[in-house]
C-alpha cells in the first residue's frame, strides 16, 4: 500500500514536471539532480557524489560540447600531438551508461525556471529537477578590436579550437612554406597553444601586452628566462606588444600592432583571459558577482541550486585551474549527502606544460612589505629558484629549470609551517633541508603531509594514493585505474612509484622503479617492449605516440632503441630507421676522433688467409690508410677511411671475399678462439672449427649491445673464454658453456651455465642464449650487467629447465637471422644509401670570387 | 651573376632528421640538417667540443646530437644545450621551390675565417 502511494505520488510529479520520455524513470523515486556543464567540474561532483552514495540522486547531464566528459587541461598535449583525444577523455560512454547517468550532448541549456523547477534546453527539451548544479565554466575573454570576428580568429578552450588549430597548422602557408599563426596573451594558456602550434610546424609569434611572460605566475628574472628558451625553440616572442586590429579580407591575414607592426598570420589565437561563464544563471535571477556567487557548501543564492567549477565565486575569490574545483566538488558532494565539511578556498599552484621546459609557481611572489627574498642562480644548469618569506612562513615559490621540490614549497606554504629551523638550507630543496645531505627521495616523499598534492591533473592527495595502495592496487596502472593518479601527463609517476615502494615496502618489487628509457618518455625499458609486442607496434612514431612522448621525434638515446626493439620483434618485417642509428652503424665503420672511419674486415674465429692478406695490404696502399693494426679481438683495422671512400673500399675487401666485421655494432663482434687440438699439445676438440661455426652462425645479428664470443681448446683458456658474452671451454668429455663475461670496464668473470657433450649441443645453447639476451636485454646493457639484474637462475629455467623453450629461443634466433646475414657493406658498395657517402654540393667560393 | 642565395641541391636530397655535407674549399665544411618537421637549418660541419662532425649525428627535435661525445647542439643557434658550453656558427639557409639555399655571405665568411 506505501508503496504504490508513493509511486503514484511520483507519477503524477512526474507528469507535471517532467515532460520527458523515460518510462523507466517515472518509476525511479530517486531526487532528480541536473547537472549544466559536461566539463570538469560537473562530471567530478558527480563522481564524488557516486563515491559517497551512488543511489541517492538520478543523474541527468546537459553539455554543449558534443563530446563525453575529458580532461581540459590536456587539450595543450593534444594539440602538441603528445597526447589523442581517447587519452584524455576522463569518462567514456560507458561510464555513464554504468551510473545510469543521462547525456545530452551537443545541446546547452538556455534558461533556468526556478520557480517551475525546470530548465530548458537550446533544442527545446524542458526538464525537471529537485536539485540544480550549474557548472558551465568560464567564457574566453576576446579583447574588443576591430577583425575580432573574423574566420581564424579563435580562443583555447575546447576541443573544436583544438581541430580548428591544427586544421590551420596542416593548411600550411603559401607557396609550401609553413603557415603563420599569432597567438594574443602569454599567459600559461598562450604559450601553450603556442608551443603546439610550433611542434605542428607553424611559425609562430607571441604578442604579450606586458613586459615579461606569465607575469602574475612568474617573476621577472623566470619570465626571461622562459622567453629565452622559447625563442630557443624558434617561436617570437613580442612582449609590450599592444594590440590595435585584426587584418583581412574576409579571413584573418595579420595582426597590427599599435606602434603599427603589422604581422603576417593565418591564424589568430586569443589567450588573454576567461571570464565565468554566469549568463545563465544571471537570467535566472540568482545572486551573481565575477561569479555565481556560493557559499562553502557550493550552494547559491537558491537552495535547490547549487554551482562548481569556474563559473562560481566564493568568499570574493574566482578561479581558473584544477585543484580548487577538486575541493568545491569534495565540499559539494559532502553538502548534498549531509556530511558537511565546507569549502574554505584554495591556495594555486601552477605548472606550465611544455615539454622541456620545468617552471612552477605558487602564492605570492610579488614580495611587498616584510617578505624576504632566498634565491638561487645556476646559470649552467638553467636553474632559478625563488622562495619568498614572511615571518619565517614560506608565502610564495617561483622555480625554474629544476622544479622537483615545487611540492615540497606548496605544502610548507599551504601548512604555514615555520621555517626557520631550516630557514639556511630552505632554497637547496627538501633533501638537503630534511637532512641528510643528498637524502633518499623517498624520504622526501614520506615527509609530505597526507593532504599534499600528487597528481595535479587529477587533484589526487598524497593520501588517497596511499589510501588505494592499501586498498589493493599494488601496481602503477593499479593505482592509474583506481585513484587515477598518474594516469594523466604522467609528471608524478616518479612520485607515485616512491608512495607505492614506501607503502609496501619489499612487496613492491619496483616493476618501473627502473628509470624512464630517457627523458621524453615515462615509460621504462622493459614496459616499452611490453607495449611493442602487446599493441603490435610497427614504427617508431607509433611507438611515441602511443606511449605519449614527451617530444616530437624523441633523442638520440630512445630512437636507437626504439629501432633495436622494433628490429628484435619484427625480423624480416620491420624497416631499419637509419636516422635512428648511431653513426657507427649508419655507416657500417668506427668513427674516428678526426672524422674518419676504420675498417675491420670480418675474418671467421681470427683465420685468414694470403689472398685476404694481400686485399687489406692493397687497400691500405690504394687509399692511403695512414695505419693498420691487430685488435684485441684477433682482427685487423684499417684506420683513417674517408666517409666518401668507404664503398670503394668495402668493394676491394667484398672482391676477397671478406665481409663486414661489424666491430661498430651492437651486435656480434668477434669470435676468438685458439688453435686448440688441430695444432696444440694440449687442445681437447677442435676450437678454432667451433669458434668459426659460432661466428657464421651469429654474425650480422643486432643486439641490445656488443656481444663477444671466444671458445678455448682447453681450461688454459687462451681465448679469454670466462670475460666474453658467452664462452666455451672445451674438455675432453665435451664443452663447458660460460656466460655473461666483460673484460671492459668492469671486468666480469663468467658464470657457468652448463655442461653439454656435442658440439651441436654447443651451438644450440648459444643460439637459444643470444636470442634470450636479444629478447629480454635493455637497450645498450651488456650480459654481464644483465645477469646480474635478472639472476642466473632465470637464465637457467628458460634455457636448461625448459627444453621446449629452449628450441624455440634458437629457432626465433635461426629466423630472424634469415634476414640479417646480408652484408650491409656490399649493398653499399653497389650504391646503396649513397647520400650518406657524399657531399650534397661542393664549393669553391674563393676562385670564383676571382672569377667574377 | 652570382646572387645572395647559393642553390645547394634539392631539399629531397637531405633524408629527414639527417644531415648532409657541403665543403668549402679553402673554408669549412657546413653541415645541412633536415629535421623531422621538415625545417632546414645549417651550421659550420664542427662540433663545438672536440670538432665532431654533426653531420653524422642523430637529429631529433631542433637539436643534432654529435656522433663523438654525444653533446647535443641547436641547430637554430648553434648553441650546445644543456650543461654543455659552445658555440657553432651558423649559416642562414632557405628552401625556396624545393632547392636548399644557403646564405652567400655566410658561407663566405666561414672560408675567410679558416
Ligand atoms: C679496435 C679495438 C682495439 C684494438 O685495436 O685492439 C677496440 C677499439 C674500440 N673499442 Fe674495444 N676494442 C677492441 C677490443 C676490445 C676488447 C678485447 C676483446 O674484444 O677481446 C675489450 C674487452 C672485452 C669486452 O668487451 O668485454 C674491449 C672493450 C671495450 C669497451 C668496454 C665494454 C664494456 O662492456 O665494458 C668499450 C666501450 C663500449 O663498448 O661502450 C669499447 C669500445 C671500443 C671503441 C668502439 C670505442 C669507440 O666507440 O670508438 C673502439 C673502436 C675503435 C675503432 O674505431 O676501431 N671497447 N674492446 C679492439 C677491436 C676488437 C675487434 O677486433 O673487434
Ligand atoms: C588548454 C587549457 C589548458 C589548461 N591547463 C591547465 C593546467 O595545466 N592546470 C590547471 O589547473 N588548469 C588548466 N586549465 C584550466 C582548467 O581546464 C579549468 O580550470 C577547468 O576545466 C574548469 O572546469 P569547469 O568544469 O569549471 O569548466 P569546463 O571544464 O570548461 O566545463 C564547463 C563545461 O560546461 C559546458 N557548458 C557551458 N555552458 C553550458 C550550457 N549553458 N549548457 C550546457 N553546457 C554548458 C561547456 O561547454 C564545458 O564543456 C586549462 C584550460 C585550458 C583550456
Ligand atoms: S687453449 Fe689450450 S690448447 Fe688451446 S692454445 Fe691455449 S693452451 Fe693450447
Ligand atoms: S666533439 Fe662533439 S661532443 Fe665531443
Amino acid at each position: 500500500m506505501a508503496a504504490f502511494f508513493v509511486f503514484g505520488v511520483f507519477d503524477m510529479n512526474m507528469a507535471v514536471r517532467l515532460g520527458t520520455d523515460g518510462a523507466g524513470e517515472a518509476l525511479d523515486a530517486r531526487e532528480h539532480l541536473v547537472v549544466i556543464g559536461n566539463g570538469m567540474a560537473g562530471c567530478r561532483a558527480v563522481e564524488e557524489l557516486l563515491a559517497r552514495d551512488p543511489a541517492r540522486y538520478r543523474v541527468t547531464i546537459f553539455g554543449a560540447e558534443a563530446l563525453v566528459n575529458y580532461n581540459r587541461i590536456m587539450l595543450s598535449p593534444v594539440l602538441a600531438g603528445e597526447k589523442t583525444f581517447d587519452q584524455i577523455i576522463i569518462n567514456d560512454h560507458a561510464w555513464y551508461e554504468g551510473n545510469g547517468i543521462r547525456l545530452v550532448t551537443g545541446d546547452s541549456v538556455v534558461a533556468i525556471d526556478r520557480d517551475a523547477k525546470t530548465v530548458r534546453s537550446d533544442s527545446g527539451v524542458e526538464m525537471a529537477y529537485d536539485k540544480l548544479l550549474i557548472a558551465t565554466g568560464s567564457d574566453p575573454f576576446i579583447i574588443p578590436v576591430p577583425g575580432k570576428d573574423l574566420p581564424g580568429v579563435i580562443s583555447f578552450r575546447d576541443m573544436k579550437d583544438v581541430e580548428h588549430m591544427l586544421a590551420a597548422a596542416g593548411a600550411g602557408g603559401p607557396d609550401g612554406e609553413p603557415g603563420r599563426a599569432v597567438v594574443i596573451g602569454g599567459g600559461l594558456l598562450g604559450l601553450e597553444a603556442a608551443h603546439g602550434l610550433s611542434l605542428r610546424g607553424m611559425k609562430v609569434t607571441v604578442l604579450h601586452i606586458m613586459p615579461t611572460l606569465m607575469e602574475r605566475q612568474l617573476d621577472e628574472a623566470a619570465g626571461w628566462l622562459l622567453k629565452s628558451a622559447l625563442e630557443a625553440r624558434g617561436q617570437t616572442i613580442l612582449t609590450g606588444a599592444d594590440t590595435a586590429e585584426i587584418v583581412g579580407d574576409g579571413k584573418v591575414e595579420g595582426v597590427r600592432l599599435k606602434d603599427g607592426r603589422l604581422i603576417p598570420a593565418s591564424l589568430v589565437v586569443m589567450a588573454v583571459g576567461i571570464r565565468p561563464s554566469t549568463a545563465l544563471a544571471r537570467g535566472a535571477g540568482l545572486d551573481v558577482g565575477r561569479g555565481i556567487k556560493v557559499d562553502d557548501h557550493m550552494v547559491t543564492s537558491d537552495p535547490d541550486v547549487l554551482a562548481v567549477g569556474e563559473c562560481v565565486e566564493h568568499d570574493g575569490q574566482v578561479y581558473g585551474l584544477v585543484a580548487p574545483l577538486w575541493e568545491m566538488c569534495r565540499a559539494l558532494a559532502d553538502g548534498l549527502t549531509e556530511q558537511h565539511t565546507g569549502y574554505r578556498g584554495s591556495v594555486t599552484s601552477t605548472k606550465l606544460k611544455v615539454s622541456g621546459i620545468d617552471v612552477f609557481s605558487a602564492g605570492d611572489f610579488s614580495g611587498g612589505k616584510g617578505a624576504e627574498d632566498i634565491v638561487l642562480r645556476d646559470a649552467s644548469r638553467g636553474v632559478y629558484k625563488r622562495v619568498v618569506i614572511k615571518e619565517d612562513r614560506v608565502v610564495g615559490a617561483v622555480l625554474y629549470g629544476d622544479t622537483a621540490d615545487g611540492n615540497w614549497y606548496f605544502d610548507l606554504l599551504k601548512k604555514g609551517e615555520d621555517i626557520a629551523p631550516i630557514r639556511d638550507l630552505l632554497i637547496f630543496g627538501q633533501a638537503y633541508a630534511s637532512g641528510g645531505g643528498q637524502a633518499d627521495p623517498k624520504a622526501a616523499v614520506a615527509a609530505l603531509s597526507d593532504d599534499a598534492e600528487i597528481c595535479g591533473c587529477n587533484g589526487v592527495s598524497k593520501g588517497k594514493v596511499v589510501q588505494s595502495i592499501v586498498d589493493g592496487a599494488a601496481s602503477l596502472d593499479a593505482v592509474r585505474s583506481t585513484c587515477k593518479a598518474s594516469a594523466s601527463c604522467g609528471s608524478c609517476t616518479g612520485l607515485v612509484e616512491q608512495l607505492l615502494s614506501l607503502t609496501m615496502g619489499e612487496d613492491y618489487g619496483g616493476e618501473r622503479t627502473t628509470k624512464t628509457l630517457c627523458k621524453c618518455t615515462s615509460f621504462g625499458h622493459d614496459d616499452v617492449r611490453r607495449e611493442i609486442v602487446a599493441q603490435g607496434m610497427r614504427a617508431i612514431p607509433e611507438v611515441m605516440h602511443k606511449l605519449h612522448w614527451s617530444t616530437p621525434d624523441g633523442c638520440s638515446a630512445c630512437r636507437p632503441a626504439l629501432n633495436y626493439y622494433l628490429l628484435c620483434a619484427l625480423p624480416g618485417d620491420y624497416v631499419d630507421d637509419q636516422q635512428s642509428r648511431f653513426v657507427n652503424e649508419r655507416m657500417h665503420a668506427n668513427i674516428q676522433k678526426d672524422g674518419t672511419y676504420s675498417v675491420v674486415p670480418r675474418m671467421w674465429g681470427g683465420l685468414t688467409n694470403p689472398r685476404e692478406l694481400r686485399a687489406i695490404a692493397d687497400v691500405v696502399d690504394k687509399f692511403n690508410a695512414p695505419m693498420v693494426k691487430v685488435t684485441g679481438g684477433q682482427r685487423l683495422d684499417i684506420f683513417g677511411i674517408r666517409k666518401e671512400d668507404l664503398p670503394a673500399v668495402w668493394a676491394d675487401l667484398n672482391a676477397a671475399g671478406m665481409v663486414s666485421g661489424h666491430a661498430y655494432g651492437k651486435s656480434l663482434r668477434t669470435v676468438k678462439t685458439c688453435v686448440g687440438s688441430e695444432w696444440c699439445r694440449f687442445g681437447t676438440q677442435d676450437s678454432t672449427g667451433l669458434g668459426v661455426k659460432m661466428e657464421q652462425m651469429t654474425w650480422g645479428s643486432w643486439m641490445p649491445h656488443k656481444f663477444k664470443i671466444a671458445v678455448s681448446g682447453c681450461p688454459r683458456n687462451c681465448a679469454e673464454s670466462t670475460i666474453k658474452d658467452f664462452g666455451v671451454i672445451c674438455v675432453d668429455s665435451g664443452y663447458e658453456l660460460h656466460v655473461g663475461g666483460n673484460g671492459g670496464m668492469k671486468v666480469r668473470v663468467t658464470d657457468l651455465l652448463c655442461k653439454v657433450a656435442t658440439e651441436a649441443e654447443a651451438m644450440h645453447y648459444c643460439a637459444a642464449f643470444v636470442q634470450l639476451y636479444r629478447e629480454e636485454a635493455r637497450y645498450l646493457e651488456r650480459t654481464a650487467p644483465w645477469i646480474e639484474r635478472v639472476g642466473l637462475d632465470h637464465i637457467k629455467s628458460r634455457i636448461l629447465d625448459d627444453p621446449e623453450g629452449r628450441d624455440a629461443l634458437t629457432e626465433r634466433f635461426r629466423h630472424s637471422q634469415l634476414f640479417s646475414q646480408d652484408d650491409p657493406w656490399a649493398a653499399r658498395a653497389k650504391g646503396a644509401e649513397a647520400d650518406h657517402h657524399t657531399h650534397m654540393g661542393e664549393f669553391r667560393p674563393l676562385a670564383l670570387e676571382a672569377a667574377e | 651573376m652570382i646572387g645572395d642565395w647559393l642553390d645547394i641541391g634539392a631539399f629531397d636530397e637531405i633524408p629527414p632528421r639527417g644531415g648532409r655535407t657541403v665543403p668549402v674549399i679553402g673554408g669549412e665544411e657546413i653541415a645541412v640538417f633536415r629535421t623531422g618537421d621538415d625545417q632546414v637549418f645549417a651550421l659550420v660541419n664542427r662540433c663545438p667540443h672536440k670538432r665532431g662532425p654533426l653531420s653524422q649525428g642523430i637529429v631529433h627535435g631542433h637539436a643534432v646530437t654529435c656522433p663523438l661525445h654525444n653533446w647535443n647542439i641547436s641547430l637554430a643557434t648553434g648553441e650546445a644545450l644543456g650543461a654543455d658550453k659552445g658555440c657553432t656558427p651558423t649559416i642562414p639557409v632557405r628552401v625556396d621551390a624545393g632547392r636548399v639555399l644557403l646564405s652567400r655571405m655566410a658561407v663566405l665568411a666561414t672560408a675567410m675565417a679558416a
